[in-house]
């Protein structure tokens, strides 16, 4: 599903971001990606959406080696893969239906497709009754639950969340990760990106511990944390 | 489709000022390009019926035989820019020349009547359709045998295709002039719409949207601002043409018969497509052109 193989990012500074990274996520599997702030883990999520290239080594995703994708192909391998941001990143004039059909507006998707899968993720996320709203007159972790309904009413295989619950109270920040692994639960590989150590101690799935770029700990699901 | 021209729609409402901007320099660029057609064209027309005053004549030896004459008929025929020509017989040529000369006093002319002082003036009369031309021609028909000399107004042919293409080359000065301008204008509008919705652009690179898809809103916006740009002097100088002729032609009768305006249909004609596809072009290539660099997606 999701392979890294010596991956390594320099930028010119010349202190590696990414140092020789390998890494190998299953289809369906539940991963947290632990790391402080500077740790590589953004770098990271920049070289699985092909925003950014790897120095060296080779990433495979769904069977695709990263580095063999053209250029134009490049928006047909995003469409597989969810992005979550820690901020939200909705379209502030646009209501919660037109936040998420955008996703399918840009790719193209017909009306009618549109019309039934938007209501449909909208449910799923539990805002169905708050599709009329803008984003500024929802809280925090309605918010988030649009910005996953925007990334899922794709049906990607993967779901990429980069600190999805930074902005959130703890509350929010559980209902979010509930929603995330009851997304898991239905076959979406989930990637969680994070610094929140209460939370991935709480969830009890598989770990991969990030410093300076280098993978210091890759602990299963149900093993207690050692580090 | 619909998407991105609701999209590109938005795009000019929400970035109000620029577009604005944009589409009033536009305006400013079509309606100086109409201005400057209209007067070209009815200059050129002028300048063309002027044309066809001048003529180059060309008068024979004496005793000329008819073969000859016909012989530098046949050479006249074939050059191109020959717009007509006519044969003037020494008859022809003497009550031509009485009419002008004792008009009121014919019977001083009567004198002549058995003996026609222009008996070796018949002549061709030769107009041309380029003044440039003439020349050359001259030249040319001083070199056919049977020809005695050959009369022109050089001084008005010179001046004449001068001022043909002195007006051509201010016309395209002007206009390219003005192109440049309307394309930068363009150029910021479109920059400024890039940069309000950088945001949503990251998003849509994101989600998968592809980078026609991405673009297509600000082509949209250019082209749309470009069309706006030339049908609103398109009307203006529709109602300004229409008016002033009727204008001119009202208050100053007496050069009526000078100066023939070209009808606003035959102005307009061409005008209208040629405008659109310079407004339309112009709003492109500039959105084409800030997307290329702006735009790296």
């Amino acid at each position: 599903m999701i392979r890294l193989e010596n991956v390594s990012k320099t930028y010119q500074q010349g202190v590696p971001a990414v140092d020789n990274v390998n890494l190998h996520i299953e289809q369906g599997e539940f991963v947290f990606i632990m790391g402080s702030s500077g740790s590589g883990k953004s770098t990271l999520i920049k070289m699985l959406l092909k925003e950014l290239e790897p120095t060296s080594g080779e990433i495979t995703i769904n069977g695709q080696k990263l580095s063999k994708i053209p250029r134009k192909k490049v928006p047909n391998f995003r469409r597989d893969i969810g992005v979550v941001f820690q901020n939200f990143r909705l379209l502030p004039d646009r209501n919660v239906y037109e936040n998420v059909a955008f996703a399918l507006k840009v790719v193209e998707a017909p009306n009618k497709e549109i019309k039934k899968k938007v209501p449909m993720v909208l449910s799923m996320v539990g805002l169905a009754a708050k599709y009329k709203s803008l984003p500024r007159q929802l809280s925090g972790g309605e918010q988030q639950r649009v910005a996953i309904a925007r990334a899922l009413v794709g049906e990607p295989r993967i779901l990429l969340a980069d600190e999805p619950t930074g902005n959130l109270d703890s509350a929010n920040a559980w209902e979010i990760m509930h929603l995330l692994e009851e997304i898991n639960e239905r076959g979406t590989t989930v990637v969680v990106v994070t610094h929140n150590s209460e939370i991935v101690d709480k969830m009890n799935k598989r770990v991969i511990t990030i410093k300076k770029g280098v993978v210091v700990e890759d602990r299963k699901a149900g093993e207690s944390n050692v580090v | 489709m619909w998407y991105n021209l609701g999209q590109g729609l938005k795009n000019i409402w929400r970035n109000k000022l620029f577009s604005l901007a944009s589409i009033a320099t536009m305006s400013a660029c079509i309606f100086l390009f109409g201005v400057f057609y209209s007067i070209g064209v009815n200059f050129s027309e002028m300048v063309q019926t002027a044309e066809e005053g001048v003529a180059v004549t060309v008068f024979f030896t004496e005793g000329v035989s008819k073969d000859k004459v016909s012989a530098v008929e046949q050479e006249i025929k074939k050059r191109p820019e020959v717009a007509k020509y006519h044969f003037v017989t020494a008859e022809e040529a003497w009550e031509s020349f009485k009419k002008d000369y004792f008009k009121g006093k014919e019977e001083l002319a009567e004198g002549f009547s058995q003996d026609n002082p222009l008996a070796n003036s018949e002549h061709f009369e030769i107009y041309l359709n380029d003044v440039s031309k003439q020349q050359e021609l001259v030249k040319f028909l001083q070199g056919l045998d049977g020809v005695r000399e050959v009369h022109q107004s050089e001084v008005a042919a010179n001046t004449l295709s001068d001022f043909n293409s002195l007006i051509g080359y201010i016309f395209a000065g002007v206009i390219i002039i003005l192109i440049a301008v309307a394309v930068f204008l363009i150029n910021n509008t479109v920059t400024v719409g890039i940069s309000v919705r950088r945001e949503e652009i990251a998003i849509m690179k994101l989600i998968g949207a592809k980078d026609k898809f991405v673009r297509a809103p600000f082509i949209v916006e250019g082209v749309f601002i470009g069309l706006i740009g030339s049908a609103i002097p398109l009307v203006l100088l529709f109602f300004l043409y229409q008016g002033l002729i009727g204008y001119v032609a009202e208050k100053f009768r007496f050069i009526g018969g000078m100066i023939q305006f070209v009808p606003v249909a035959d102005v307009f004609r061409i005008l209208v497509p040629v405008s659109l596809v310079l407004g339309v072009g112009i709003g492109y290539v500039g959105s084409r052109m800030t997307l290329k660099k702006h735009l790296k997606v």
